[in-house]
């Protein structure tokens, strides 16, 4: 059973960077995501919330194209980037990702993980890559340690390196995928910070997050994920305190 | 002719020693080149056997992939399958003695050897760097291709300096196996160690003396050959410090970490 029919582009928002429609993903058998629809405005800061196995991450590494979707279709700017795949590495460049797990170059250094792929995928010269890493490792508080190799920092500095890493594509959008879940909670403070200081620079994001005081404050929007399907997708205030949904509710009572 | 045993070993050092010199060198060189070859042959099939097919893929490239996959598998259970000696005589006799027909014997031995090791490694070193490019983390593969990194760039930049640093203590053991095993080409007539070491030995059937000293060189290279690649392998390890750096403003100023201490070095820290 494929949406594929559902798909009009002409009727796409011509200011919205991402437009999802009705996105399938299955595993096998599982039904991972059913008939997602959202689209994600410039300056926008998007947080996804709900419980483990809701397909919140799965959505993001759909978007990213890390999992290749089932059915549906990703527009960036009004154009599918599930036909076109020529210019997927052009894409991935503009759609910035931060993991979980960080995924740092563990043969780099923090300020190499930062230069490689301006060189390799924007073409910039080695002299110009560094100048841009040197800025955005300075903004992160990370350019102390441009030379420690990721093994030698903490947790929570990699993923202040890894976004770093992210920015110095300059990218129209970075999607989060639970940036502090593996962190000590006394490191999660430094990564929110730098997020919190993104959105305020007018940074649009995209962020599954499990930090419910911080979506609630750094959100535009916020949207409410329950097995494969947005059950509910409004402003912080509504979605907290009065959800218009009983899943939601249900949801939003448990965490509280 | 001495008939003490210590007495024969000199004996016999002190009149062939430059055989046992030819040899050892023909064993180092066949030895290294080969294992060299056979890493790059290894290389180029891991490779050819790690690239990921997609559902998306056009049929054209799903067949060739399929294709290749079958050949290579072929070649690294055959040649794994098979003892070197017999692969050896097999190749040799099989046209490669024809086809070096123009060089000298010596020469001739030298290649046919450096050749037949190198088929013979690239099986097993193809499947050593396969389990080390599968072993690096996946999340190294999705973190590069996220920045828009191609597949060849990622594998290139990322995950192969971290596969070989990974294999690495494999890659040398395979040398040390090929110093060793290089000793069976002396049924082609390589003059290497062990084939030099016979005639030592058939000049005055003295066996057991000439092998003892045969034996104490292949420790020698094995032994020394392991030590260089520790000491390779920590290199490769990286540094195991880092100098912070000060701010932009007092870009002078930077602290040097390592494992044991922290130093302050230049100016700037107020």
């Amino acid at each position: 059973m494929s949406n594929i029919n559902n798909i009009n582009t002409n009727n796409s928002n011509s200011n919205a960077i991402l437009e999802i429609v009705n996105l399938e993903k299955r595993f096998g058998e599982n039904n991972v995501l059913r008939d997602i629809s959202m689209s994600v405005f410039e300056g926008e800061v998007v947080s996804i919330i709900g419980s483990s196995g809701a397909g919140k991450s799965t959505l993001l590494r759909c978007i990213n194209l890390l999992e290749e979707p089932s059915g549906g279709d990703i527009l960036f700017h009004g154009k599918s980037i599930i036909t076109d795949r020529q210019s997927i590495s052009r894409y991935r460049a503009k759609v910035g990702m931060v993991f979980q797990q960080f995924n740092l170059f563990n043969n780099m250094t923090v300020l190499q993980n930062c230069v490689v792929g301006q060189v390799k995928v924007l073409g910039r010269s080695r002299a110009e890559a560094e100048e841009t890493a040197i800025m955005y490792l300075d903004r992160v508080g990370m350019y102390a340690f441009s030379d420690a190799l990721p093994r030698q920092i903490s947790g929570g500095q990699k993923q202040r390196a890894a976004i770093a890493r992210a920015l110095c594509m300059n990218p129209e959008v970075i999607l989060f995928d639970e940036p502090t879940s593996s962190l000590d909670p006394e490191m999660v403070g430094e990564v929110l910070g730098v997020m919190r200081y993104l959105a305020k620079g007018g940074m649009t994001m995209l962020v599954v997050t499990h930090e419910m005081s911080f979506a609630r404050e750094i959100s535009s929007r916020v949207v409410f994920m329950d097995s494969g399907i947005i059950e509910e997708a409004d402003t912080p205030d509504v979605i907290f305190t009065s959800p218009k949904k009983e899943r939601t509710r249900a949801f939003i009572s448990s965490i509280l | 002719m001495p008939q003490s045993f210590f007495g024969g070993v000199s004996f016999i050092l002190s009149k062939y020693w430059s055989l046992f010199l030819r040899g050892t060198v023909i064993t180092v060189v066949v030895s290294l080149s080969g294992t060299i070859f056979g890493f790059l042959i290894g290389l180029i099939v891991a490779l050819l056997r790690t690239i990921p097919v997609h559902k998306s893929d056009k049929p054209l490239k799903k067949l060739s992939v399929r294709f290749l996959s079958v050949i290579l598998s072929a070649y690294i259970e055959v040649f794994r399958g098979t003892p070197m000696i017999v692969q050896a005589m097999v190749i040799y006799y099989g046209g490669l003695s024809k086809a070096l027909s123009g060089l000298h014997d010596i020469y001739k031995g030298i290649v046919s050897a450096i050749i037949i090791i190198s088929i013979n490694t690239g099986a097993y070193m193809a499947e050593i760097i396969r389990g080390g490019i599968i072993s690096v983390d996946s999340g190294q593969m999705e973190g590069a291709l996220s920045i828009g990194m191609t597949y060849r760039q990622v594998m290139f930049n990322v995950i192969f300096p971290q596969a070989i640093r990974n294999v690495m203590p494999s890659i040398g053991n395979e040398f040390v196996v090929n110093i060793k095993d290089s000793s069976v080409l002396n049924v082609i007539s390589v003059a290497e160690l062990y084939f030099m070491s016979k005639s030592a030995a058939g000049a005055y059937y003295r066996y057991f003396e000439a092998f003892f000293i045969t034996a104490v060189i292949y420790f020698i290279l094995t032994f020394t050959v392991t030590r260089i690649l520790r000491f390779i392998e920590r290199k490769m390890e990286g540094k195991d410090s880092y100098t912070i750096h000060g701010s932009q403003s007092y870009s002078k100023a930077s602290i040097h970490i390592t494992s044991e201490s922290k130093t302050i070095t230049g100016g700037g820290l107020k």
